[in-house]
Parts: C-alpha cells; sequence; structure tokens
C-alpha cells in the first residue's frame, strides 16, 4: 500500500488521499477493521501538512468509509450506506460517464472496454468477504 | 480563537511618495504554517522586514509574539528566526565558522539540531561558505536561524533558486519546526506547490494590498473554475457575480469565480456558450486569478467572510 500524490494537480492533495483509502479498501488492500496510517506518520512520507491528512480522514469518515475510535486513530469501517439509494445512484452514473467519456475518446471497441471493465469488477467483488 | 502569533494592524510604508505596502492588516494564529504569496514587487519583503523591526511603517503598527516590532529586547529578537533572501552568509567562513560566529548572539543554542539540518541538505561542515550551492546556502542560513530555537519563523522567498532536492529538504525542514503545534511560519515564496503541501493558511498580495487571508480550505473550498466556449470575444465582467478574473483562450472562456452560486450559474448559461463545465477546489489557478486580477482592488474573499480560523 503506496499513497502518491501530486501538488498543483486539478485535484487537491487532501481529495487526492481520501481516493487513494477508498480505493485501498475496495481493492481489499486495506480490510474492514485494519487501521489507516497515523495521521503524523503520513503527513511525514507524504511531506505536507498534518491537517490535510486530517481532512482527507473526516472526509472518509463523513462518507461512511472509516471510523474513528478515540485515541487510537482511524480504521476501516465495516461497509455501510450513508446515501440514500438515489444518491448511491447518481455517485455511480457520475463514475461510469467518466469511464465511457474515456473509453470512447480512447478509441477502444465495446467488447475490449466491456471485458476489461468485467475483469476488474470481479477482481474487486471477489476481495470483499461476503455480507454476514 | 487561537493565540495569535503574528499581526499586523493596518500597516502602511512609503518610500518617498510610493506606496509599497497599503493598510495591511492580519492576524496569524499559533501553530500555524502560512504562506504569503504575490507577484514581485506586491510588497512582500517590505512588509516582512517591518514585522522584523528592520524598517519603520509609516502608518500602522505589527507584532510578533505580543511585543511591538519597533520596541522588541534583543531577548526577545532572540524567538524569532528570520532568513533573508538570497540566504546571505560569510564567504570566507567555513561552515563549522559561521555557526561559532552566529551563536554568540544567542541564548540558546541547539547544536545538534545544525548538525542534523546540514546533513539533510547534504553539507559538511567543513565546506566554505562562499564555495556552496545555492541550495547548500539556503540549507545553512536555515540551520543557522532554527539553532536558535525561535517560537516563530519568518522567512523571505526561502525557495529561490532550489533546486527540487532541496526545496523537499526546506518543505521538510519547515513540517518538522511546526509539528508539536507550539511554533509557526510566514514564509514568502512563489512556490504554490510548496505551499499546497506545507501551509495552513494563505495571504494573497497584490498591488501592495492583502486580497486574500484565508485557510487554505476555504480558498480552495470557496473558490472555482468554469470554462465555457463562446464566440465573442468580450464579456462583461460585472455581469457574472463573484467574478475573479476572466481568461480567454481562443473560444474558451475561463472564469475564476468566488462563492459560486445559483447566481453565477445562471449569468454564465446567459452567455449562451457551450460545454459550461464546473472545476473545484484547484488551488493554483484560484491563485492565479487573483494575481492576474490587478484592475480591481476590492476583495471577495477575506478574513472576516471567509470564517475562516
Amino acid at each position: 500500500m503506496k499513497f502518491r500524490i501530486v501538488a498543483g494537480s486539478s485535484t487537491s492533495i487532501y481529495r487526492q488521499i481520501a481516493d487513494q483509502v477508498a480505493r485501498f479498501v475496495a481493492t481489499g488492500d486495506l480490510a474492514v477493521g485494519e487501521p489507516l496510517p497515523s495521521i503524523r506518520g503520513l503527513a511525514k512520507e507524504l511531506l505536507i501538512n498534518p491537517n490535510t491528512v486530517v481532512k482527507a480522514y473526516s472526509d472518509l469518515v463523513r462518507d461512511g468509509i472509516v471510523e474513528t475510535q478515540a485515541g487510537r486513530g482511524f480504521f476501516v469501517a465495516k461497509r455501510r450506506q450513508v446515501y440514500s439509494k438515489s444518491e448511491r445512484l447518481r455517485r455511480l452514473d457520475e463514475a461510469i460517464q467518466g469511464l465511457v467519456n474515456q473509453a470512447v475518446s480512447l478509441d477502444f471497441s465495446l467488447d475490449e472496454v466491456s471485458q476489461r471493465t468485467l475483469d476488474a469488477l470481479q477482481a474487486a467483488y471477489q476481495n470483499i468477504s461476503p455480507k454476514q | 480563537m487561537s493565540e495569535i502569533s503574528i499581526s499586523a494592524n493596518a500597516l502602511t510604508k512609503y518610500f518617498g511618495s510610493r506606496l509599497v505596502v497599503d493598510q495591511v492588516s492580519f492576524a496569524l494564529p499559533k501553530g500555524t504554517v502560512t504562506g504569503l504569496i504575490g507577484l514581485n514587487g506586491a510588497g512582500k519583503t517590505t512588509t516582512l522586514r517591518m514585522l522584523m523591526g528592520l524598517l519603520a511603517p509609516t502608518r500602522g503598527h505589527c507584532e510578533v509574539l505580543g511585543v511591538d516590532s519597533r520596541s522588541w529586547t534583543p531577548e526577545h529578537r532572540c524567538r524569532i528566526g528570520y532568513t533573508v533572501e538570497g540566504h546571505f552568509l560569510y564567504s570566507w567562513m567555513k561552515v563549522r565558522e559561521s555557526e561559532f560566529f552566529q551563536r554568540k548572539s544567542f541564548d540558546r543554542w541547539n547544536s545538534v539540531l545544525f548538525q542534523q539540518t546540514i546533513a539533510r541538505f547534504g553539507i559538511s561542515p567543513d565546506q566554505v561558505c562562499g564555495r556552496l550551492s545555492r541550495g547548500q546556502r539556503a540549507g545553512v542560513s536555515l540551520a543557522l536561524t532554527l539553532c536558535a530555537e525561535p517560537d516563530v519563523l519568518i522567512l523571505d522567498d526561502p525557495s529561490l533558486g532550489l533546486d527540487p532536492i532541496s526545496r523537499r529538504a526546506l518543505n521538510a525542514t519547515i513540517l518538522d519546526f511546526v509539528a508539536d503545534g507550539t511554533r509557526t511560519v510566514l514564509l514568502s515564496t512563489h512556490m504554490l506547490d510548496d505551499v499546497e503541501r506545507v501551509a495552513d493558511r494563505i495571504l494573497l498580495m497584490v498591488n501592495s494590498r492583502i486580497l486574500v487571508d484565508a485557510t487554505l480550505d476555504a480558498f480552495c473550498s470557496r473558490t472555482c473554475m468554469w470554462t465555457v466556449e463562446l464566440d465573442q470575444n468580450t464579456i462583461a465582467p460585472h455581469s457574472i457575480p463573484g467574478l475573479v478574473h476572466a481568461t480567454q483562450l481562443g473560444n474558451r472562456w475561463q472564469f475564476a469565480v468566488v462563492d459560486s452560486d445559483q447566481e453565477t450559474e445562471s449569468a454564465l448559461s446567459r452567455l449562451d456558450g457551450s460545454n459550461l463545465q464546473r472545476h473545484d477546489g484547484v488551488f493554483d489557478e484560484g491563485v492565479i486569478a487573483y494575481l492576474s486580477r490587478t484592475r480591481d482592488n476590492t476583495s471577495f474573499l477575506n478574513a472576516q467572510t471567509a470564517g475562516a480560523r
């Protein structure tokens, strides 16, 4: 698990961190209950202001991806939905639209895109333990 | 509100009849890193020199650690570290001699910190100052300033002309300095990437005045970019609420807007262009929009309305 951030990008640094944590959770690199890197540790590693990490982590808590245990740090939360069905659909559609735009502009065929997307989805869903 | 470490109150400076700093006011809380950003000649160095008590203000006053900059005792001055632009060192001294020379002026002196800091910049104590690279000179000058263990650090363009490795070392040094939350940094710089990494707050200075005084977070969340494709070559700036700056590239217009709301969006859609898009939280583009905006000195974003503490 390696974080990478770029300053001066169109995505703010805290967003980049939050996105990467979300991705690590989605791919199973960070399992439910596992701790996130400490705020100071990550800030030192990435050479950024610790408040930026605080902001990223608190966004993740708000989105229900991470939970905080007083004095012990931040942990990957059990999957639960904080959004309504329509909001979840809207977010999913937004992400799909981004994929579609890229796929079309990079001239991939429908078969190639759907096969690769399916593979990625299957790999991700395999890592998620079945619902208890 | 937390304790204030550095403050300016209607600070004004004339050189002859030329206005260089115009009624600058700000209050920087303890434990924060503030980036002072502005074009060359905006008045940054003059502001820092007044804060350090090296120049008397024409009007207004400023304080560091609660004492007016014009009435510091030598003991108080020891609590404030300052590096000048260009990192001046005596060229005939060896690095260890410059440390020996500097420590005579201070009560407190942390030699271990000196060794650590110069090591971070890859410098040996036996090197001669006159033969150091610019980045190494910055390292020595920073080390000399930090060893006195000041509570406040004021750096005038420390990253000027530094290579990427030295800039990295500089950022790491600044973050270490503020790590325990009791010390405060104010640095003037042109490196927006570095500000985005290390700063909590920004002060944006344009034409001798502070146009933005906000936390980085408030600045990013309140400034957004709209792009639209238009066939016309002029637009009336006042027709768009919150407009900071508009730029044109071919038929593509970019509008930097503060506190974009429903009204902004409808004003933009009334322009009747195509492909109207919004981009949020872009720090460097937001800063550049403010710096490009020289016609009008009113600020849409200041400490009072940003609620940024």
